[in-house]
């Protein structure tokens, strides 16, 4: 049986105080807190395993090197990819997006589509615009529904022979909606587009698997999975990753050097140029075993019942309006009072040991759409609790209280 | 006149009174509300205060050497900082604006304001203030 008080003693953080509170943590969207088994391969691996990876014969270089690659295998069967090498290790969901757009340039020509959505956060927009700066390429934009769900028939009509790539996120970190990625995939490749997915918001929330859904590439974020920061993955089909011209040149992603031509190694090692986050990657696999062994029925259950329970709780504060209330939604409330700015909201809560993010949330474009300057976002995980929801109402009403 | 020094002085009497965060934050939301109201024609693109999650819109003219400050800011909070600000520079002179030590802010615990995500705000408000201040300055 799950039992939230049982995960919560699996993060440390969640003991502390702020501000003379207990924490109550509701910026999981930004990045979630860290399990202590986690912390402990960190530290445990400088103290005992360090070495480079890919590099030496002697047998810290070895153990290092297995550690790394263990992690690739656990990350290859937690997303149903079919080859270990689709996996790239990368900083993280920014870092693996710039990387494939900064090699889909040199695969378009002048007048070739690319399209992206209304609700993206701004690491799946900005990348494009400079691809498509630097090749010729069109930007297009599926809009946004008053509800926080894309126009999926207005994709349907952008999408022509020009299209060449489309980038969604597959869940909104400002709205909270799940797309209906497959759906996007599948209409997506008739035309015979590739598919790229921001999946930050989702890893740890909705179960993966890269075959059933087809598509092409994949990104997310081990810092918002109970993960280290600095690590990252890159999912691609391996025809694709073939395509794609290397990021970032350096050692490691060679297979020979001389001053005359240079080749390249092959995958995973060709994107993956210079020394990784070794201590992350290796403790990446703790986060991801954590979140497997709960399984996502479990999680989705839990996540579910707190974000229905919170949603009904704050709509019961007078002058409150949810941004995103699409009908497959995850743990994420974002909302205004009315006459009150969000900054104010999130300053006192803060004072009252709730951590909420306030602002536009890296999706200005979402912000302009609902005309507003941003918005207070409780984003939710797995070891939050009724109780602190509980916590986090009062809160709001007593900022309410001391601004009106 | 008072010098800032002096205003500084009497900002931190009244806030030493204050017993717990939410007086001093109710304080602040007060002064915010009492701040008075910017000429709407001063509200534009170039009076904004860049590095701020609220918008702050600062206007500032020369008056016999002396410099008057106005300012809005959508959020209340951020208005109520800005109105502790206004009151002590506006109507100082030029060079004592520029020369201003405002040491305050730590000194009544609004020192969380000056994070980096917060108050870069704050920061580029006083900045702007002093940059008025020596641009003005005749
Ligand atoms: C939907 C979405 N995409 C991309 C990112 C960027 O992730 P990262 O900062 O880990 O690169 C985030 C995180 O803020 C996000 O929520």
């Amino acid at each position: 049986m799950f039992e939230v008080d049982k995960i919560r003693e699996r993060f440390p953080i969640l003991k502390r105080e702020v501000n003379g509170r207990d924490l109550v943590y509701f910026d999981n969207g930004a990045s979630t807190q860290k399990l202590q088994s986690v912390i402990d391969t960190v530290s445990n691996y400088y103290k005992e395993e360090n070495s480079n990876v890919h590099r030496g014969v002697h047998f810290l270089s070895g153990l290092a090197t297995d550690k790394f690659e263990e992690t690739r295998e656990v990350i290859r069967e937690f997303i149903g990819a079919e080859h270990t090498h689709e996996i790239i290790f990368t900083k993280g969901t920014t870092d693996s997006i710039n990387l494939v757009a900064s090699g889909f340039r040199s695969l378009l020509n002048k007048g070739d589509e690319i399209i992206i959505s209304e609700l993206e956060h701004h690491s799946n927009i900005v990348p494009w615009q400079m691809c498509c700066e630097y090749s010729g390429a069109v930007l297009k934009i599926i809009p946004l529904k008053d509800n926080g769900e894309l126009e999926v028939n207005k994709f349907e009509s952008l999408l022509s022979k020009k299209t060449k790539l489309v980038a969604l996120s597959h869940i909104s970190n400002s709205l909270g909606t799940i797309n209906p990625i497959k759906e996007f995939i599948e209409k997506a490749h008739k035309i015979g587009a590739r598919v790229l997915i921001d999946g930050a918001q989702a890893a740890s929330h909705i179960s993966l698997n890269m075959q059933e859904l087809d598509v092409d590439m994949y990104c997310f974020s081990a810092h918002k999975m109970y993960g280290p920061t600095g690590v990252g993955v890159l999912y691609g089909k391996e025809d694709i990753l073939n395509e794609i011209p290397p990021y970032q040149g350096g050692g490691e992603m060679i297979k020979d050097v001389s001053f005359k031509k240079t080749t390249y190694a092959c995958l995973p090692h060709k994107f993956e140029a210079g020394t990784p986050n070794i201590a992350g990657v290796i403790a990446f696999k703790s986060a991801i075993e954590f979140i497997s062994d709960l399984g996502f029925n479990t999680i989705a259950e839990h996540e579910n019942y707190l974000l229905e329970y919170a949603t009904q709780e704050i709509l019961k504060i007078e002058g409150v309006k949810i941004y995103g209330t699409s009908e497959k939604k995850s743990g994420i409330i974002s909302f205004n009072i009315e006459g009150i700015h969000p900054y104010d909201i999130g300053v006192l809560l803060d004072k009252m040991g709730v951590a909420i993010r306030t602002g536009h949330h890296c999706t200005q474009p979402i912000m302009e759409r609902f005309n507003i300057p941003g918005t207070a976002r409780i984003s939710l995980a797995i070891y939050n609790t009724k109780e602190e929801i509980d916590v986090c109402i009062e809160s709001i009403k007593k900022a309410k209280q001391m601004l009106s | 006149m008072q010098t800032i020094e002096e205003i500084q002085e009497e900002i931190l009497e009244d806030f030493d009174m204050f017993e717990d965060w939410i007086q001093k934050y109710e304080y602040l939301i007060d002064l915010g509300k009492d701040l008075p109201a910017i000429d709407e024609k001063y509200k534009i693109e170039e009076n904004l205060i860049k590095g701020c999650q609220s918008r702050v819109w600062l206007h500032a003219e020369e008056n016999s050497g002396n410099i008057i400050f106005s300012a809005d800011s959508d959020a209340i909070m951020t208005k109520g900082i800005v109105a502790l600000l206004i009151r002590l520079l506006s109507g100082q002179s030029a060079n004592d604006i520029a020369h201003a030590d405002l040491d305050f802010i730590n000194k009544i615990g609004l020192k969380e304001q000056l994070s980096a995500t917060r108050a870069n705000g704050l920061l580029s408000m006083i900045k702007q203030m002093k940059l008025y201040a020596i641009a003005l300055d005749k």
